[in-house]
């Protein structure tokens, strides 16, 4: 079975955000000075081969884990589509 | 003393390490090539600064992977010494060799100065040789140097003496105005509880010839030279 991942990765709240931060400064430039609290992150897509959707999840969440995504920093979730 | 200059595809101060190590302190040194698979029997592995696969996905983060770092690993766990600065200190994060990890800058900027750090002990490889109370001024480059870990991994550090420099002034006051990137308490390089693998944000390769009007980093090195002449 073919699946396509979309993982999100983001900074943990807790640490500092530079470039949500800086993002967030430059809000009020364009007008818009009432969005605050910008964090940015990563979005990754891929297609796998599984067996069935268990081993697909696994197989994402070992992609994460070990490079994806760095836990000491960051948080990862996806969603996992089927396709046909 | 014989040092292997590890290359990954990126690595741009592979050749200000080789001529530090040869020309600057006599040492043999080879260059590995990230693709191989042999340390070629060299008694420190130097891993360089740079921009290691382009910095992709986060910098180290695929260096890690790639197959010399195998070697490096395996060199690292039976106790073979391991020298990373900036990107080498990253890639050694990345590999979980040195715990913690370096974020990007609090300014958002790449910074490329001169800093002043502090020894922190002399209970190391690259620092044996140090005045404790001295400043060196020793060059930065880098975009993400931001040392980050947890507070238990904090604790651990300081527990196990792991802390060698932090970032301070000119007279060696530790401040937050002299933290170039924002590291945790102005940690600029630590070492492993086992304290054969070193990692640094400054480079002291840099700053070993007199034509460049700076040869604070010498003691670096020689302080490598005389653990590694003790040892024979």
């Amino acid at each position: 079975m073919k699946f396509k991942a979309a993982i999100t990765i983001m900074p943990h709240d807790a640490l500092l955000d530079p470039q949500g931060k800086a993002v967030t400064g430059s809000m009020k430039n364009i007008g818009l000075p009432s969005i605050q609290n910008v964090r940015v992150g990563k979005h990754i897509t891929l297609e796998l081969e599984a067996a069935n959707e268990t081993e697909a999840k696994q197989s994402v969440d070992n992609a994460c884990t070990k490079l994806l995504a760095n836990m000491i920093m960051e948080r990862y979730e996806f969603t996992l589509t089927q396709q046909s | 003393m014989k040092v292997g200059v590890v290359i990954f595809p990126g690595s741009n101060c592979d050749q200000d390490a080789v001529y530090a190590f040869q020309h600057e302190f006599s040492c043999e040194v080879v260059t590995l090539w990230h693709k191989d698979h042999d340390l070629q029997g060299v008694d420190l592995v130097f891993l360089p600064g740079g921009f290691s696969y382009g910095d992709y996905l986060r910098s180290g983060a695929i260096a890690r992977f790639s197959p010399i770092m195998q070697n490096v690993i395996e060199f690292a766990g039976k106790g073979g010494l391991v020298f990373g600065v900036c990107n080498g200190f990253q890639v050694l994060c990345e590999s979980g060799l040195l715990p913690g990890a370096l974020l990007r800058n609090t300014s958002v900027k790449f910074n490329c100065q001169n800093v002043f750090i502090k020894p922190q002990t002399n209970n190391s490889l690259i620092t044996n040789q140090l005045d404790l109370n001295k400043a060196l001024k020793i060059p930065i480059a880098h975009g993400e140097g931001r040392f980050y870990c947890d507070e238990q991994t904090l604790a651990s550090l300081k527990t196990n003496d792991q802390i060698l420099f932090t970032y301070c002034n000119e007279q060696g006051i530790v401040t937050p105005e002299s933290n170039p990137n924002g590291s945790l308490e102005n940690i600029a390089g630590i070492c492993n509880h086992t304290r054969n693998v070193f990692g640094m944000m400054p480079h002291p390769e840099r700053a070993v010839d007199a034509d460049l009007y700076n040869t604070d980093g010498r003691g670096l090195f020689e302080s490598v030279l005389q653990l590694a002449s003790a040892s024979r």
